[in-house]
């Protein structure tokens, strides 16, 4: 039964119909203790199917824990959308609802390359010297 | 802003599921941000606004 509508499908494939460039989603799961892993994967697999530009690429968190720790990752599921760049957007917990709206987002920012920011904000922050961590909280609904 | 300078490095949490990292943060409603786990923005805010903020707390972390 896929967790996608047919209507939510035809939605996302003609979201991600221009792609200018492929997206890989680094994905990072376990099956033991993992309530929304499987979830996590089968609708990242369904968002596969809808764009020929997008590629999941999964790995297991216990067994390749020096792959997830190069990420950044410290839990599971998650997973880090990557372009011809890794430009540092993840995800933590199931995309689904608000978030998954906000994945299609990165996708389409990571494979334009381009972060549709105003130019005063790409200024600020062409200027940062130190790093930035951002941790947004979010919830499903 | 992930994509604007390599120094950005955005992680997005689905906060029901991490309540360890929702305490940790005193997450109370969303969206809530934090920059550098220390700096906390609340709502949503204007794209200045929160550039301006974050940008500006990484400066004195």
């Amino acid at each position: 039964m896929p967790i996608l509508s047919p209507s939510d499908a035809a939605r996302v494939r003609k979201m991600l119909a221009d792609l200018p460039n492929p997206v890989r989603l680094v994905f990072f799961t376990q099956t033991l203790n993992c309530e929304t892993c499987e979830p996590t994967k089968q609708i990242l697999g369904e968002l596969a199917e809808l764009s020929g530009q997008v590629t999941v690429e999964e790995h297991n968190f216990l067994l390749e824990k020096d792959l997830a720790e190069g990420y950044g990752i410290d839990r599971v599921p998650s997973i880090a959308v990557v372009g011809e760049k890794d430009h540092g957007i993840r995800f933590l917990g199931i995309p689904s609802g608000y978030e998954f709206m906000s994945l299609l987002d990165a996708i389409q920012i990571v494979s334009a390359g381009d972060s549709g920011l105003q130019d005063s904000s790409r200024a600020m922050l062409a200027g940062l010297e130190s790093p930035l961590v951002l941790q947004v909280f979010v919830t499903p609904t | 802003m992930a994509v604007e300078s390599g120094n950005v490095t955005a992680f997005i949490v689905e906060a029901s599921e991490y309540p360890d990292l929702v305490r940790k943060y005193q997450v109370s409603g969303v969206p809530k941000t934090m920059v550098n786990e220390k700096v906390e923005i609340l709502g949503a805010r204007p794209e200045e606004d929160f550039v301006r903020t974050a940008v500006g707390a990484s400066s004195t972390s």
